[in-house]
């Protein structure tokens, strides 16, 4: 299929719109965990919603997205307590912690996978595309489910925009006037619980924590004001998302997930080497300039 | 009215006891200096003076009422070292950020609050450096760029963690200028200072810590060797010696 071809046809239209909504949610949520320096957070976060997936699955035998969604965001919240009560009660460090969780639920999560795949149903064996991602799969009740959760992220985020900005550059002077900063915090985290389910489908568990990462990243090469880099983000995300559900569609066996996050580490090795100001060629010949 | 009442402050990091016990009460109006060695609580008694640390026991007034209802009388500049100064923002946004108590949930600053940021870069020489990014700044100018950011609060009693550590000349001076002036105009300033070199000459009122209240008063009948020796264990020069060794050490740490 060429481009044209893609554009007009139905499953592609749902493809292109859940995917690109999928990298403007996760761009968005991802500048906030990124400078909160919670990337790794993310990846524990999506790979714990593997055994959430399969146990709504398991216990309501459906699989709409929406069923399967609730669970993993459920689950994703339970690895973020845990995370949470380790940290503060066991007095380990943060990263033991985050490997533990990360291990424990992705565990849990592939074993129950093994199971309802090997079981011989039908109907099961499809749910290992959360593991990769699989954009074609994707159906018009899906990339609905998608754009509501979106709406509600980014809506949150430009409603307490203010907010989130001094709670993750300064927290120390956001409690100082009085903002509840762990209540901010919860939310913060809730949203990126939404932006990591929505990207569950089209990108994966495995590899969901680079779509939050990713855009950030290459955003803030190019500007130095926190909108910009949001917006940028949301770009990113966007093209990102786009070209790899694209690809994967129009070649047979190509699993939509690794192709976005090759897709997007284009965009970041070219920010990372080219953006003005901070881009490793300019400082390079800044620095040999004089 | 004393501007800052506290009572029985005890704050425990986990089982370590920081702070045991602290009584301490501070004219409105004056220039007060937290002074002790290190480790001896200082910042952590600003903090759990702005409720940002939990506290075992104690209570504490601004103003003669608990710190919760008396916010907007509250001006607070952390150390400067507590943000990450490569954050994407502007010098003029981060001022503005002075302005968000008032301004309250979800409202953003407009035309005023811009004003009044840029009104409080000028007091602190700054004002030609509000669209540069933060992370630009010399470690001093960072320093003034929170400093006008407290201002743009518009409190009456100020808490600054060390703010003239490791800043040029210039920036004490600016630093110390604008203190005087909110002293002069009644508002009270309460600052962890690390120079006792220093302290005498800028601060009236002192507060001598290391866990414990050792001494708190005017200048004159506080700052007194005898007080010093208690506060920092062994002999004043030693004292004086390590704080000189510290400052070299946070030099060497910046280079």
């Amino acid at each position: 299929m060429n481009i044209a071809e893609l554009l007009s046809d139905y499953t592609a239209r749902n493809v292109a719109l859940g995917s690109s909504l999928l990298g403007v949610t996760s761009g968005v949520l991802g500048c906030f965990a990124v400078l909160r320096r919670q990337g790794l957070l993310g990846d524990v976060l999506a790979h714990a919603a593997l055994p959430g997936i399969c146990l709504a699955y398991l216990l309501t035998n459906s699989k709409s997205s929406l069923v399967l969604l609730l669970g993993a965001a459920i689950a994703g919240w339970l690895a973020a307590l845990a995370l949470l009560q380790i940290v503060q009660q066991a007095r380990l460090s943060e990263d033991s912690a985050l490997g533990i969780v990360l291990s424990t639920f992705f565990a849990a999560g592939i074993t129950l996978l093994t199971f309802l795949t090997k079981r011989g149903d039908a109907q099961g064996a499809g749910l290992d595309r959360f593991l990769f991602g699989q954009a074609a799969a994707l159906i018009e009740e899906d990339v609905f489910v998608i754009a509501v959760l979106a709406a509600i992220a980014i809506g949150a985020t430009a409603l307490f925009y203010k907010e989130f900005k001094l709670l993750t550059f300064d927290a120390l002077f956001a409690r100082s006037i009085g903002l509840p900063t762990q209540a901010l915090s919860v939310l913060l985290t809730s949203l990126v619980v939404v932006a990591i389910v929505i990207g569950l489908q089209t990108v994966g568990v495995v590899l969901m924590a680079a779509m939050l990462i990713g855009p950030a990243v290459a955003a803030r090469q190019w500007t130095d004001r926190l909108g910009v880099m949001v917006a940028l983000a949301a770009l990113f995300g966007a093209a990102a998302g786009l070209a790899g559900a694209l690809i994967s569609l129009s070649a047979e066996n190509i699993p939509t997930g690794p192709v976005t996050i090759l897709s997007l580490t284009l965009i970041v090795l070219f920010s990372l080497l080219l953006a003005p100001a901070r881009g490793l060629v300019w400082r390079r010949l800044n620095r040999s300039g004089g | 009215m004393n501007a800052l009442d506290i009572h029985d402050l005890t704050v425990s990091y986990r089982d370590k006891v920081a702070l045991q016990d602290v009584d301490l009460a501070i004219p409105a109006g004056k220039l007060a200096a937290i002074i002790g060695p290190n480790g001896a609580g200082k910042s952590t008694l600003l903090k759990a003076a702005l409720g940002l640390v939990p506290t075992v026991a104690g209570s504490v007034l601004v103003h003669g009422q608990p710190y919760a209802k008396q916010r907007h009388l509250v001006g607070y500049v952390p150390q400067r070292s507590s943000v990450d100064w490569d954050f994407p923002t502007t010098v003029l946004d981060v001022v503005l950020m002075g302005t968000y108590r008032r301004l309250g949930w979800i409202r953003r600053p407009g035309k005023a609050e811009r004003a009044r940021a840029l009104a409080c870069l000028d007091q602190v020489g700054m004002a030609d450096h509000a669209d540069r990014q933060i992370g630009q700044l010399s470690g001093g100018q960072q320093q003034r760029v929170f400093l006008a950011r407290a201002l743009a609060q518009d409190a009456s009693v100020y808490f600054l963690d060390e703010p003239m550590a490791g800043v040029d000349a210039v920036t004490e001076q600016t630093i110390l200028s604008v203190l005087q002036d909110l002293a002069r105009q009644g508002r009270t300033i309460i600052c962890v200072h690390h120079d006792l070199d220093s302290a005498p000459q800028y601060f009236d009122w002192v507060v001598l810590l290391n866990m414990r209240v050792i001494a708190s008063g005017p200048l004159a009948t506080t700052f007194t060797a005898d007080n010093l020796r208690k506060t920092y264990g062994g002999s004043m020069r030693a004292a004086i010696a390590h704080f000189q060794h510290f400052e070299e050490e946070l030099e060497q740490a910046k280079r």
